[in-house]
């Protein structure tokens, strides 16, 4: 048994024994924690099975901002939590032998698997010179799969939209209430005035780096969302007013400018989201530039939450 | 055969792991958040940056070497903070 070997059983290991924990763990806060140390250790799993794309993103996204935007959430519900009761026994019942059927599919597919794996990945890898990109995840993203990525940032609007529905009437307009986590606080304040520079540096050098190496819009879009974040946070920049119109600008850019490079391949290229020929790769870094900006600002906003306050000038 | 950058390597690489190991032990063990904290930022600064410093002769380069202190120099950096946020929110 070989080192790397021996390590990757006991990445595995250690998935399951946190993905159970996680389960039986009292109290939503603590299960949210987990969530965040198990998003991790699946980071570190993706990178030995030589997805860095996708461990980058796990890393960002699966545990990053949605373990924020848990975390938010369990500090929300923390008054119902004491309250509320099991569900009843059946409930609890259909709930385990739903879970449970679909683990034995799973496990099924596993254990018996096709004879040829359906692949489509010769065909990305061969047809992906053609873009001038050099990651093919780049190019599934942006030229294969185009639209796909495209209805995956109008999804992530939506979902503002319905955090910002939450805001009640009278606050309309207003401004999510995030200096308000914690009172001035100097060291958050050093820490927002120190790290941002290096990490706006690392987010355009991801999303550049993304044509050709692993990275792209969405990692470096996560990490300026949370630069954004901790500057908030820590009072350093005050957050905006969702009625802003500069800001609402900013957060449909992304998708609005990657919507007009695919209507223009109506009239230059072969149809919708095609690229003529021999400009698809400063296109897509064009796309994956203001994208990163939106999904920055759009990840930013829905970590910050709804409107809490109304704004004063 | 091992050459002198080797033994550095082996040497200050298993002092590094000595030090997380200590640091997780001392992490269940303590009985309160501020010692807790006290054992854990041991992990990041002299665990890490022994296991930097044991790297740096096999790194690819003056930019690979530049690399890994920067990754250690943001662990320091970050670490540091947390433990003051942490250790604040106690209070």
């Amino acid at each position: 048994m070989t080192i790397p070997f021996a390590f990757d059983i006991g990445t595995a290991m250690l998935l399951i024994a946190v993905g159970g924990w996680m389960m039986v763990a009292q109290g939503t806060m603590v299960a949210v924690i987990i969530f965040v140390v198990y998003g991790l250790l699946m980071a570190i799993a993706w990178v030995r099975l030589s997805a860095v794309d996708v461990a980058l993103t796990e890393a960002a996204i699966g545990s990053g901002i949605t373990g924020m935007l848990l975390l938010s959430a369990a500090a929300r519900l923390r008054q119902t939590e004491v309250t509320s009761t099991l569900p009843s026994f059946p409930i609890r019942l259909l709930s385990g032998v739903l879970c449970a059927a679909i683990t034995s599919g799973l496990a099924v597919v596993v254990l018996l698997p096709a004879d040829v794996a359906p692949t489509l990945a010769p065909m990305a890898m061969a047809n992906l010179p053609e873009t001038g990109l050099g990651n093919p995840v780049a190019g599934v993203l942006f030229a294969f799969r185009a639209l796909d990525t495209l209805l995956e940032k109008v999804v992530l609007l939506l979902a503002l939209l319905g955090v910002w529905s939450l805001a009640p009437d009278r606050l309309w307009g207003g401004v999510p209430a995030l200096d308000s986590y914690a009172p001035p606080n100097d060291i958050l304040v050093f820490f927002a005035q120190v790290l941002p520079p290096f990490g706006i540096v690392f987010a355009i050098y991801m999303t550049w780096t993304g044509a050709s190496n692993p990275g792209g819009a969405f990692q470096g879009g996560t990490v300026l969302a949370v630069m954004w974040l901790l500057v908030m946070m820590a009072g350093v920049v005050r957050a905006p007013p969702i009625s802003c119109l500069r800001l609402r600008w900013l957060l449909v850019a992304g998708p609005v400018l990657f919507l007009m490079v695919g209507l223009a391949g109506f009239a230059l290229a072969a149809g919708f989201l095609a690229y003529p020929a021999g400009y698809a790769k400063p296109l897509i870094v064009v796309v994956e530039i203001g994208l990163a900006l939106s999904i920055g600002a759009t990840l930013g906003l829905l970590a910050a939450g709804p409107p809490e306050r109304n704004h004063q000038p | 055969m091992i050459t002198i950058l080797d033994t550095l390597t082996i040497l200050a690489v298993s002092a590094g792991t000595l030090f997380f190991i200590a640091g997780t032990v001392g992490l269940l063990r303590f009985p309160d958040v501020l010692t807790r904290l006290h054992a854990l930022t041991k992990v990041d600064n002299l665990g890490l940056g022994l296991v930097v410093l044991g790297l740096l002769p096999h790194a690819s380069g003056l930019l690979g070497a530049l690399k890994l202190v920067s990754v250690w120099l943001l662990a320091l950096i970050s670490g540091a903070i947390v433990t003051q946020l942490i250790a604040r929110a106690i209070r």
